[in-house]
């Protein structure tokens, strides 16, 4: 699959913080490529640079083979976006935020396709209300209907899920997989409620503190085959043991007394035997099997 | 592009319910102001004339016309108009970033510059039509409601007069003076907005600057005179007053067709252009390199 965005030591800072530190990502054409990471991680910051509503303090951002700087205008022609929340014109009515989002795509848009679209997000009913008498879902479905007005190839979403109930984060959800495998459209979608990001993206990029953590192919991350263990145990002994044994390679990391290692579930049971045949008092052996898990782990102080 | 982002913002103002109060208040104060002149005109005029009406009789029935009436209203509200301006000016730019929209602009294929350009053209547009909608309701209205005549116009102890015939095409210039005059207002409170997250802030930065000014050029002390005043914006927005002050022939009477100071016209007009070449300069800049984050 093509590269639709690829970004290249991307840094933003303001005045003293570094919100984006030296990240670099690829998002290859057709995936749902979730964005992940804590409040202030720095996701937004990196999406409004890829909007060019925020200039790089460093970095190259290239989208569809063009440099974003350079050709900002042809590449926004085939973006769509909502950005954190989808705030409209409150004063004008669906029909006519659809109308103006549409004359600012840069594309020709026939007047019924504007009515077709509304009507695809179930807002036939309601498109000459004022969108101030609309529901958060409601919004949320409109702003995706603006986004997507001039069909383009690549649609970010910035916490689409914000504020909606659990009804429409599932509506959300199913219009985010159906834009994918339906539609072939390419989307980026940063969301703090993860076990969402687990259902609907393909591959993901964890960030926290601005710098990447992790980036990779979901199922990949999630082999079950492959676990991250935690150990909570008598810290020195325990790593003496582990350092001085075949286990170490397996150790990633040492923190809050908590050993972390990486090998298949497998071998947990002999993993634990043989603590014990050392005499290391165990308090608790887990294993990590979630997304969220995985999430809290590698974005943890 | 430029014109499809011209419409949008002309077809945003003009939805806003806020945009009409300037057109109700314009409305308001000028039959307001038509109204006390129909009842207590001849009052009014002696405030001007009182010292001169024991030596000859004044002829306040001649005097009080149309046109008279119309720059009566010229002088009560144009002062105010800026208030009403900077209402829809200082909320084209920060409005949008307290509403949320500034980022679902700015991330659409349009320059910043272009965006700034529309909003600002489309302050403009917003000023003329207050402007129009200012003569039909003064001038044709007081024209309807007084008749027609020769204008008077009382500079502090001179009188200006004018034949009815060499009037309309004065009334005519001071519109479009006064259209320059309250684009500069518009220009200062959008640059304002540029650097603006809410909606208030720019409105009243506007009004406090007009405020300011104002009162510097009306304390006429020495120190200001010389120094403030002839470059300050204020002085010049009252430009338009000058196509009413005539110059006089050897006799006594009046050259039709001329105006008393044209240079200073010229110099006041170049003036507030070149204010809003700056202001406007200052919005292009601070915006294309502004971060939205709101």
């Amino acid at each position: 699959m093509n590269e639709i965005i690829r970004v290249n030591n991307l840094t933003k800072e303001f005045k003293e913080v570094k919100a984006v530190d030296n990240l670099s990502f690829s998002v290859r054409e057709g995936e749902v490529y979730g964005f992940l990471g804590q409040n202030g991680a720095g996701k937004s910051t990196t999406i409004r640079m890829l909007l060019t509503l925020i200039k790089p303090t460093d970095g190259t951002i290239e989208i569809f083979g063009m440099n974003l700087q350079q050709h900002r205008k042809e590449i926004l022609k085939q973006i769509g976006a909502i950005i954190e929340r989808p705030d409209l014109y409150n004063y004008l009515t669906a029909l006519e935020n659809i109308q103006l989002f549409a004359k600012l795509s840069g594309i020709k848009i026939p007047f019924t396709h504007l009515k077709e679209q509304l009507a695809k997000v179930g807002l036939a009913d309601r498109m000459h209300s004022k969108v101030k008498t609309y529901s958060q879902g409601m919004k949320q479905r409109l702003g995706l209907a603006c986004a997507l007005i001039h069909d383009p190839k690549l649609l970010i979403l910035d916490e689409p899920t914000n504020g909606l109930d659990p009804q429409g984060i599932a509506e959300m959800r199913n219009m985010i997989i159906r834009l994918s495998k339906e539609q072939g459209k390419t989307l980026v979608v940063s969301s703090h409620l993860l076990s969402e990001m687990e259902i609907v993206a393909d591959s993901m990029l964890i960030i926290n503190k601005g710098k990447k953590v992790v980036e990779g192919n979901v199922k990949e991350l999630l082999n079950p085959e492959y676990s991250i263990v935690e150990l909570e145990a008598d810290t020195e002994t325990a790593l003496n043991f582990i350092r001085n044994s075949e286990w170490n390679k397996y150790l990633k990391s040492v923190a809050n007394h908590i050993i972390r290692l990486e090998f298949n579930k497998d071998k947990i049971p002999d993993f634990n035997k043989e603590l014990v045949a050392h005499d290391i008092s165990v308090e608790s052996i887990r294993r990590i099997h979630s997304l969220e898990d995985y999430f809290l782990t590698q974005t943890k102080d | 592009m430029f014109f499809t982002i011209l419409r949008i913002e002309l077809f945003k103002i003009f939805k806003r319910p806020r945009t009409y109060i300037s057109f109700g208040a314009i409305a308001v104060i000028v039959i307001l102001v038509q109204l006390a002149l129909k009842v207590n005109g001849k009052d009014f005029i002696e405030l001007y004339t009182d010292s001169q009406s024991d030596t000859f009789e004044i002829p306040y029935n001649k005097i009080l016309n149309g046109y008279f009436v119309c720059v009566a209203v010229l002088h009560m509200i144009l002062i105010h108009v800026p208030l009403l301006v900077a209402l829809i000016a200082g909320d084209m730019i920060s409005g949008e970033a307290n509403l949320g929209t500034l980022r679902l602009l700015g991330s659409k294929p349009i320059t910043r510059t272009e965006l700034v350009l529309a909003k600002f053209s489309a302050s403009t547009i917003y000023v003329i039509l207050l402007l129009v909608w200012m003569a039909v309701l003064a001038l044709f209205g007081s024209i309807l409601l007084f008749g027609q005549g020769d204008l008077v116009v009382f500079k502090e102890m001179d009188w200006h007069q004018m034949n009815s015939y060499d009037v309309l095409w004065r009334f005519f210039a001071a519109f479009i003076f006064a259209s320059l005059a309250l684009t500069t207002i518009a220009a200062m409170a959008m640059m304002f907005s540029a650097f603006s997250e809410n909606s208030l802030g720019p409105i009243v930065a506007t009004v406090c600057v007009v405020i300011v000014f104002t009162i510097v050029q009306q304390l006429k002390v020495p120190l200001f005179e010389h120094t403030i005043n002839p470059w300050s914006f204020t002085t010049h927005m009252l430009g338009w007053k000058g196509f009413f002050y005539v110059e006089k022939a050897a006799d006594g009477t009046t050259i039709d067709g001329s105006i008393e100071r044209p240079m200073a016209l010229v110099r006041s007009g170049l003036i507030l252009l070149g204010y809003i070449g700056l202001f406007m300069s200052i919005t292009v800049w601070h915006f294309r390199k502004k971060d939205i984050l709101n």
